[in-house]
């Protein structure tokens, strides 16, 4: 099967690859571009392991496919940190120990500094609900909605 | 403190929070994972399973997918280790089968290929032949006269004459005259109840990077819960030797137990070998479903007698587990594990380990004792119900203490049962209001901890910072914990340490992370190997002055000079020593080498709240609280993870979590979709409570705390969403249908 030429930017770096059609922008982060901080816990769309965001829209990599990444703007957890300073959502994950295995951690954080994006003052409901997509099985998610609501708070008294 | 005695105050570092060093690497995305690593000249690889739950495998043809372009190597049963025995031949006829297909999932082949896609479409290409057999996945049915024979000659001596050949281990314990205790009671309940199978649902799935060559040396990369064992399992399945095995485990997205069992990397390890490649095997989550390891489902029968004062007179329970188309269903767990919160003058207990046509079920935290918390603890809650007595009260008036016999045999040492109830009565939680509609529960759970091989070494560098290496997985934050202890006896700050879970050529035999021993065992051992480090810190210190070893101490984080020398000389840092101990004899290595077995148990009082929807059906859980004794926290913040972690996990397996199979055999629910473990939005914060009765077989008094805290949430909200729905509900889990079904049984009485 020919391959598919694909232009598009990570991170804010231009990037081309060569994909087979079939193959999903999970994939191709992970096994073309070396990005492996998104992770595959299902493959269909249900643990949100892979949350990315494409034109500043949060998706599940593994559910879109690599040759769609044409033109667009891809984040992945790889860019949230700003050099060596870690985003206020990344320290305060840290601190609250609001991960245990740390496999949904990417996810978790790429959803959350998009809802923090959109919605700066969420509550508890809005953050448990937003979250929803991203399975955690270790922490019972109660420092995970700790760490987001007082980052959300810290972040309002900075800007 | 003694230099090899126990420390229950004054800790330094010991108590506090510091940030895990694992931390940075788990927000960035850069730590490693088993799917993570990868290797040039890599294959991806495939495995083709079984549709059928069970069904004699007639012939494989796999000329087709040989003949793809990019398969690299095919391989079935015939490429695997022949005459093993006892276990090994278990893991290896789960791994890939043999004969006959045992289960919807069961491995039959499995194919490398340069790309996973290549590989995928060959593993699609192999042909295989079957011819169905009758099935049973069920306990009870299988355990029934006209059951299918999963496989004939599996019991042991342990089952009694004349049970099907599907019953293949029983257990039977207990002490007194149960007969006499239940004369001698005012009321006496008798109930059945049933549990489904669940599973751990880790979010990563299992994943390895292996290459075997022809010279019989071999790497393997996994997420894994024990690499030790993985190195000696898959050297046992290959045919290689052990120690030509290395195994290097990954960073791990979750175990509960489900991790502690081999699956894949045997696979890989021989396609490796044909192909003469590295060979990548990752599970897609529909495999982890299928054929990874669930829990046993179950079956048990429950009798209490009980005096109107709330005395428990005598105990009984039956417990029947179905684990899968192998042995080893933790049917003696559960039986054990049933009734020991409470002091039982009479008490029995029976188990049967059933076989039916299920994957192989594997451990998944505390396994087997949280069901039987389940149907024992209703049965005392109906009790309190009807003899109008409060449940803590009845449960603080049987409860275990040290010097009870337990039922399961032994006398306990210190237990902290009776602070957990103590601290759960002074609780706000149990005197808030409840709302219309909700009901409010409240179980004990009991778990016996484990400590097991383990080895653990300490090395000094010549800046005065410590590597610590350690052979157990870090499934919960224990390398923060580890730095912790060891900063702790060596009096220098945690930052200063590095630990880091070793591969199997850097230390001795470990055994896996679980039966909640990482903390306690590979904690002591950690200990132990500082104080070994600081014997020989201060070995060099006495050199260097001229005076005896023995006068010499050791203070926080220096050597000092003791007895008539005290103050002749200026203390020695750590640093100062390390600096010149190329000099002065040599590298400076503290190590520890043992079998612990102080391991000390544990027990729980959880308090739920839930609302029941009676007209769909539907339970939220609207507020929970977990306290539990912990021995000593090291590390509060995990300690605090581990409740919440459990408690969700049990909160899962009450209301939502089953393993649904079809009359056809096959599991309906092999995805997060169909199986849907509690999301954020299910959940209410859960409030913890950290009791600390220390252990005396641990240094610093630590008991584990990873599995306990899902033994008591089945029955708790059992009880709660039983109070609300003011129906007794007796089947796992309780999920919509199931509560509309006994509201209308009710009913309609």
């Amino acid at each position: 099967m020919s391959m598919i030429h694909v232009s598009t930017t990570v991170n804010g770096d231009e990037v081309e690859f060569l994909c087979d059609p079939r193959e999903t922008l999970l994939d191709v982060l992970r096994d073309r571009l070396a990005l492996t901080g998104a992770k595959e816990g299902c493959g269909t769309g249900d643990c949100g392991a892979c949350s990315v965001t494409v034109d500043d829209r949060l998706v599940c990599s593994c559910l879109m496919l690599g040759a769609e990444a044409e033109g667009k703007s891809i984040g992945t957890i790889e860019g949230m940190a700003d050099g060596e300073e870690l985003h206020p959502l990344q320290e305060k994950f840290i601190e609250y120990a609001a991960l245990q295995c740390g496999v949904c951690t990417p996810g978790v954080l790429v959803a959350t500094e998009a809802l923090l994006k959109k919605n700066p003052d969420p509550t508890e409901t809005e953050v448990r609900y937003w979250l929803a997509g991203n399975l955690c099985r270790c922490t019972g998610y109660d420092k995970i909605i700790r760490a987001v609501l007082d980052t959300a708070a810290d972040l309002r008294k900075a800007s | 403190m003694a230099p090899d005695g126990n420390m229950t105050n004054g800790f330094k570092v010991v108590g506090t929070r510091p940030k895990r060093p694992d931390g940075v690497d788990k927000v960035t995305g850069r730590a490693k994972f088993g799917a993570d690593a990868n290797a040039p000249g890599m294959l991806h690889a495939s495995i083709v399973r079984s549709p059928h739950a069970h069904a004699k495998i007639l012939k494989i043809d796999t000329s087709k997918a040989e003949s793809l372009k990019g398969v690299k190597a095919v391989v079935t049963r015939a490429d695997f280790a022949e005459g093993l025995t006892g276990e090994n031949w278990n893991i290896l006829e789960n791994v890939m089968a043999g004969d006959t297909a045992l289960y919807d999932g069961h491995a039959v082949a499995a194919v490398a290929a340069t790309t996973a896609l290549a590989a995928r479409d060959a593993a699609k290409l192999i042909e295989v032949r079957y011819e169905l057999l009758p099935h049973v996945t069920d306990v009870d049915k299988a355990m029934a006269a006209d059951a299918p024979v999963i496989r004939s000659g599996a019991a042991d001596k342990s089952v009694p004459e004349g049970m099907h050949p599907n019953v293949v281990r029983y257990h039977e314990s207990g002490h007194g005259d149960v007969d006499k205790g239940f004369a001698e009671a005012d009321l006496v309940i008798e109930e059945s109840f049933k549990t489904e199978a669940t599973h751990q649902g880790y979010i990563e799935p299992h994943a390895c990077l292996a290459q075997l060559g022809p010279d019989g040396k071999g790497e393997v990369w996994c997420c894994t819960q024990g690499h030790f064992n993985v190195q000696k399992v898959c050297a046992a399945l290959v045919g290689t030797e052990t120690s030509q095995l290395r195994v290097t485990p990954s960073e791990i997205g979750g175990g509960f137990g489900g991790k502690t069992v081999v699956f894949i990397e045997p696979v890989a390890l021989a396609l490796s070998r044909k192909a003469n490649r590295p060979v990548k095997l990752v599970m897609s989550r529909s495999e982890v479903f299928r054929a990874t390891g669930p829990t046993a489902s179950t079956s048990m029968d429950i009798k209490i007698g009980m005096t109107r004062e709330g005395k428990i007179t005598a105990a009984q329970g039956v417990f029947r587990l179905q684990g899968g188309a192998f042995p080893g269903a933790p049917m003696e767990f559960t039986a054990m594990c049933a009734f020991a919160p409470y002091a039982l003058e009479n008490v029995h207990q029976i188990g049967y380990d059933v076989m039916s046509n299920r994957p192989k079920q594997a451990a998944y935290r505390a396994p087997g004792s949280p069901m039987a918390a389940f149907a024992v603890e209703s049965v005392i809650d109906e009790l309190c119900n009807k003899l109008d007595l409060d449940p803590i009260e009845v449960r603080l008036k049987n409860a275990s203490k040290e010097g009870t016999k337990a039922s399961y045999g032994p006398k306990f040492e210190r237990i902290g049962l009776v602070e957990t109830l103590e601290a759960a009565r002074a609780h706000p939680h149990l005197t808030a209001p409840l709302a219309e509609g909700q009901g409010r529960g409240i179980s004990c759970g009991f778990w016996f901890n484990h400590g097991g091989e383990t080895a653990v070494s300490l090395a000094l560098s010549e800046d005065g910072t410590v590597a610590i290496s350690v052979g157990t997985p870090d499934i919960g934050g224990s390398r923060a914990s580890m730095g912790q202890m060891a900063a702790e006896e060596l009096g220098i700050p945690y930052e200063n340490i590095r630990t880091t879970v070793a591969d199997t050529a850097t230390l001795g035999y470990n055994e896996i992370s679980h039966g909640s021993r990482v903390t306690y065992a590979s904690g002591l051992a950690t200990i132990k190997a500082a104080r070994d480090a600081v014997k020989k810190l201060c070995a060099r210190a006495a050199a260097k002055w001229g005076i005896d070893e023995e006068a010499v101490v050791w203070e926080d984080g220096c050597a000092k000079p003791s007895g008539p020398n005290a103050g002749e000389f200026e203390p020695l840092p750590l640093a100062k020593i390390a600096r010149s101990m190329g000099r002065t004899g040599g590298p400076i290595v503290g190590h520890y080498e043992a079998t612990p077995e102080g391991a000390g148990v544990s027990f729980a009082t959880h308090i739920v709240d839930a609302e029941v929807d009676k007209e769909t059906g539907q339970t939220k859980v609207v507020r929970y609280t977990v306290v539990q004794d912990a021995g000593k926290a090291i590390h509060p913040t995990y300690v605090e993870g581990q409740f919440q972690g459990g408690a969700a996990q049990g909160i899962g397996w009450a209301l939502n979590e089953e393993y649904i199979y079809g009359e056809d055999g096959r599991l309906q629910n092999s995805g997060f979709l169909d199986y849907r473990i509690p999301v954020a939005s299910d959940l209410p914060m859960i409030d913890t409570v950290i009791v600390e009765v220390p252990n005396p077989g641990h240094p610093y008094g630590v008991r584990g705390v990873g599995e306990t805290s899902i033994c008591p949430p089945l029955a708790a909200i059992a009880n709660a969403v039983s109070n609300a729905a003011g129906v007794r509900l007796t089947e796992l889990p309780m999920s919509p249908p199931r509560i509309l079904k006994a509201l209308n049984d009710q009913a309609h009485g």
